[in-house]
């Protein structure tokens, strides 16, 4: 399994300055990849954006989305963003995408939410099919796809179209669960060998109680689920190497650990942590 | 901190206990008087009551020297009683357990207060809890957002002055349907005494508008024999509905939910009680840890995934129930081993720790009567996944399917399946899923030959890819191709947004279809082919007429979905003799599709025309189907397909291990299994 690390754009107030030397060490290792979420309604910075940013500075690293709310962009403008982001990086993208979980990015994106399900599916369907003879470039060999998402629906589009699944967080067990889950449809969508299998999780050390209260923040959409997720934030290194040992033994990939407070001493921390 | 505990059953009153001995002000308050008797025993496993010795060392004494204990599971199947040995069961009258508690807490300075009903959330406490059961008033108060639906069968609680020694389970057929009987012992006078059946044979009894009075003797002359001249007492026993309550989140604010307030588990696997209780020792545990706010997400955190776990197994024991009418034509052994292994928390490896005896005889029988041999006394076998299997003429070696693409066959075979099966083979050019799917020309004797070297048998897996064709061969599936062939199916619908839309099947392709699978199992007949697998599943073509969500069609072949499918089996049939096996969708798992009981018929009809195997298959009708993946999530269609159609059936749907294989074939689920073991790096230091 190989771990990597989150940039902080979802947290807000993030400065550009800080964003940038995120990802400069980060490449410098021990981590093998740099994830980025998604939120439109929020003061975060776009993921695509912040890929392109870290791209600029990094050589080394792979760039991932894990998620980016696919149906918030057309199919061609989600296309051209992750072409774009993989030319930037040199080939070094991969694209995790899902429906996400909140009503008001929808509404501000003016896209049917009751819906988002199929759209999903039909942006896959066009990046792995019309894309190529859409005219739209530039034209890159292969982006590595994920697909997110717990109900059977979701699977079964991971497996359709994806190279792999993105599980949404958890402790390792919820993890093991899914991940069967995504075997289980791959077997099923008769594709050959495994899918690879994704998990994150949230840590801060300097300042646990900010990092579970931007929790609570990030996630009060959810309801009462804040506080689960705020009790999840892995706030040693001992809880994060006991996390990354439960996801290595649920048979995990790439494991990307996700920074709740925007701090490079934290960065280090972890990287101390884990390697 | 001042806690106040609305209902007095074993979660709410253990609770109370625990809190005190913590230094905290606890009351306890509840409906009913303290003696009220509700039902008569309670079950526990053995883990639960290391759990209680270490909560509280005192209460653990006084219940387990009350306990029953015993290790046997008896079943009363037909004319005979088995007996299966090895495990733990212990119960305790519930008003003796009531009584122990109470004792405690007040002794511990909890104030006890009975007859008092709380419906508002206004305690003047700093924390709540709802411990007043399945139905609770507090939750409700509490705007809880709850899932309340009944589960299972109908049952009734009575009590026996028949003292078992065993857990016992009496089914009996009746000629309104079967009734079946779930009864334990719970002290040295009497045993609790479940009757239960299905809706429908509850209503043909008459059961539905009998008094009280009448149901009871009703029950106690059906089970007059089991019962053995002793009495069956009523204390309210009504027929009831189980109440499964599920709810996503147990506390808001500073209320919290304990025991079935919070979550039910049927009956049938008897763990309310013991959750119940685990409840409370997890969420003292916490708040011993941390303050109230933090404590109640932690004790969700650590109870919630346990309690998913038992709902599942439950839920699979309380269907198993509802369905077991369909098992009556199993021998006694496979049906025990079905029965003992309803709910996927045991396993033939579990038992074989539990009752080696037992074991010993299941896979001595199964091996027997797959050979058709007879049993001799205390002869071994393999277990259940190697034993042969006649069907259609041939002789499998064992019980172990694998589907392999075509270079890879004869590993397959030499890694010890008793049947290999080639992936989707086109009957012609234009029933292929990608330009790379293979279609039965001339090469495949010499594969044959190296799977027959092996002493495996060897089938084909003959098909037209209908709407699901002339897609990308690698990194997706169902992408269509730039420039693909024309498509056909039952009706004029594309499978994606994307797909091209096919054409609606005339008469004429309809024959050229049907000669094209028959020359097709002609060539794989010539070529050494064992099996010939015809492949009316995953919205293929031939599966496209069987649902109504892709056969939309006005003429007869939407009057009768299966005329043309069944025209193929027929001519293929005719023209091939040997093992024939279809692999066919049994649901759609989509909203107005194809329907289990739909699907069952369909392989009756399949195996009234010569099919001598059914694959079981769900799902993939429509390119919006839901499955809902798990290990061996296709096993209860299998099973359903095999005992009601009666008709042979192989299975996958993610089997990993030898354990679940031999699961599933002893206990009669399936006939082979599609397996799909995990590769070890093991392999590679030891090869």
């Amino acid at each position: 399994m190989k771990v990597g690390v989150g940039l902080p754009n979802t947290i807000p107030g993030i400065s550009g300055e800080v964003l940038v030397e995120w990802a400069r060490q980060v490449d410098t290792g021990p981590f093998g990849t740099l994830g980025v979420l998604d939120r439109l309604v929020y003061d975060s910075i776009e993921p695509f954006a912040a890929l392109s940013a870290a791209a600029a500075v990094t050589s080394r690293v792979r760039l991932a989305t894990n998620i980016a709310i696919g149906p918030l962009r057309s199919p061609a403008l989600l296309a051209k963003h992750a072409l774009s982001v993989d030319a930037l990086s040199g080939g070094r993208f991969t694209l995790g995408l899902g429906v996400g979980a909140r009503r008001d990015d929808y509404e501000a994106a003016g896209v049917a939410r009751n819906t988002r399900g199929a759209a999903l599916s039909e942006q896959l369907a066009y990046l792995r099919g019309q894309l190529d003879s859409s005219g739209i470039g530039p034209a890159r060999p292969g982006i590595e796809l994920l697909v997110g998402g717990s109900s059977g629906a979701a699977f079964t589009r991971m497996a359709r179209y994806a190279d792999g699944y993105a599980h949404g967080g958890g402790p390792p067990r919820a993890f093991g669960a899914a991940a069967n889950r995504a075997r289980a449809a791959w077997r099923d969508l008769e594709r050959p060998g495994e899918p690879t299998l994704w998990g994150q999780g949230y840590f801060a050390f300097g300042d646990p109680d900010g990092g579970s209260a931007y929790l609570r923040d990030y996630y009060a959409f959810t309801g009462p689920f804040a506080e689960k997720i705020a009790a999840g934030n892995l706030t040693s290194a001992r809880a994060v190497r006991d996390f990354v040992r439960g996801y290595e033994a649920e048979g995990c990939d790439e494991l990307i650990l996700y920074p709740t407070t925007a701090s490079l001493d934290d960065l280090a921390r972890l990287a101390e942590a884990v390697s | 901190m001042r806690v106040s505990i609305v209902g007095g059953g074993p979660s709410g009153l253990y609770l109370a206990i625990l809190l005190r001995k913590a230094g905290h002000d606890v009351s306890v308050v509840e409906r009913n008087a303290p003696d009220a008797t509700f039902g008569w025993g309670v079950v526990f496993s053995e883990e639960t009551l290391g759990s209680l010795r270490d909560a509280d060392y005192p209460t653990y004494l006084e219940i387990t020297d009350s306990f029953a204990r015993w290790t046997s599971i008896d079943i009363h199947y037909r004319d005979t009683v088995l007996r299966s040995s090895g495990h733990t069961f212990s119960a305790i009258k519930r008003t003796h357990l009531l009584d122990i508690l109470q004792r405690r807490a007040r002794s511990l300075g909890a104030s006890l207060t009975f007859h008092q009903e709380v419906t508002s959330l206004d305690r003047d406490a700093d924390l709540v809890v709802a411990a007043d059961g399945s139905n609770s008033t507090l939750r409700r108060a509490a705007g809880f957002d709850t899932s309340l639906t009944p589960q299972g069968c109908k049952y009734v609680w009575f009590g026996t002055d028949l003292v078992l020694d065993a857990f016992t389970f009496v089914f009996k057929e009746t000629e309104h349907g079967l009734f079946q009987v779930h009864a334990y012992p719970f002290d040295e006078h009497t045993s609790t005494w479940i009757v239960e059946t299905t809706e429908a044979t509850w209503q043909r009894a008459g059961l539905d508008t009998m008094s009280e009075e009448d149901s009871l003797a009703f029950c106690r002359s059906l089970f007059a024999d089991a019962l053995d001249g002793h009495q069956l007492m009523s204390n309210k026993s009504i027929w009831l509905d189980f109440p499964l309550v599920r709810n996503e989140h147990w506390h808001r604010g500073n209320v919290v939910l304990i025991g079935d307030a919070a979550h039910t588990a049927h009956f049938s696997i008897g763990s309310g009680t013991k959750l119940a209780m685990e409840d409370a020792i997890a969420l003292a545990g916490a708040l011993e840890r941390y303050p109230v706010e933090k404590a109640l997400v932690d004790y969700e955190l650590e109870r919630q995934p346990v309690v998913e776990r038992f709902q599942q197994a439950a839920g699979d024991s309380a269907a198993y129930f509802g369905r077991v009418a369909s098992h009556l034509s199993l021998a006694p052994i496979q049906f025990a081993a079905n029965l003992l292994t309803r709910s996927g928390r045991i396993s033939h490896a579990n038992l074989m720790q539990r009752d080696p005896k037992f074991m010993r005889v299941l896979d001595a029988w199964f091996t027997a009567s797959a050979t058709e041999t007879p049993m001799v006394p205390g002869a071994v076998a393999p277990p259940p996944m190697f034993a042969p299997l006649r069907v259609g003429g041939l002789t499998a070696r064992n019980r172990v399917v694998r589907a392999t693409p075509v270079e890879r066959l004869a590993d397959a075979a030499r890694a010890g399946a008793g049947l290999v099966m080639t992936g989707f083979v086109a009957v012609a050019d234009d029933g292929r899923t990608t330009p790379a799917c293979p279609v039965l020309d001339d090469l495949w004797a010499p594969v044959v030959k190296d799977v027959h070297d092996t002493g495996a048998l060897v089938g084909v897996r003959l098909g037209h890819a209908g709407r699901r064709g002339a897609t990308r061969p690698t990194g997706s599936v169902d992408v269509p191709l730039r420039d693909g062939w024309p498509l056909l199916s039952a009706s004029p619908l594309p499978y994606t947004p994307f797909s091209a839309v096919p054409a609606e099947m005339s008469e004429a392709d309809m024959t050229r279809v049907r000669d094209d699978f028959v020359a097709a199992a002609g060539r794989a007949r010539e070529a050494g082919f064992d099996a010939l697998e015809l492949d009316i599943a995953d919205g293929y073509l031939l599966a496209s007429f069987l649902s109504p969500l892709t056969n939309r069609r006005d003429d007869v072949y939407g009057a009768e979905p299966l005329r043309f499918p069944l025209s193929v089996v027929d001519a293929v049939r005719e023209a091939c003799p040997g093992l024939l096996i279809a692999r066919l969708t049994i649901t759609d798992w989509a909203r107005g599709g194809t329907t289990v009981e739909q699907g069952i018929d369909h392989a009756r009809a399949l195996a009234a025309h010569g099919v001598d195997l059914i694959h079981v298959r769900a799902g993939h009708t429509t390119a919006t189907s839901r499955p809902e993946y798990r290990r061996g999530y296709l096993t209860t269609l299998s099973d359903r397909v095999r005992n009601e159609a009666g008709v042979p059936t192989l299975v996958g749907g993610y089997l990993t291990t030898p354990d679940e294989v031999n699961t599933v074939v002893a206990a009669g689920r399936a006939d082979l299994c599609l397996f799909d073991p995990w590769p070890s790096p093991l392999e590679e230091v030891v090869s």
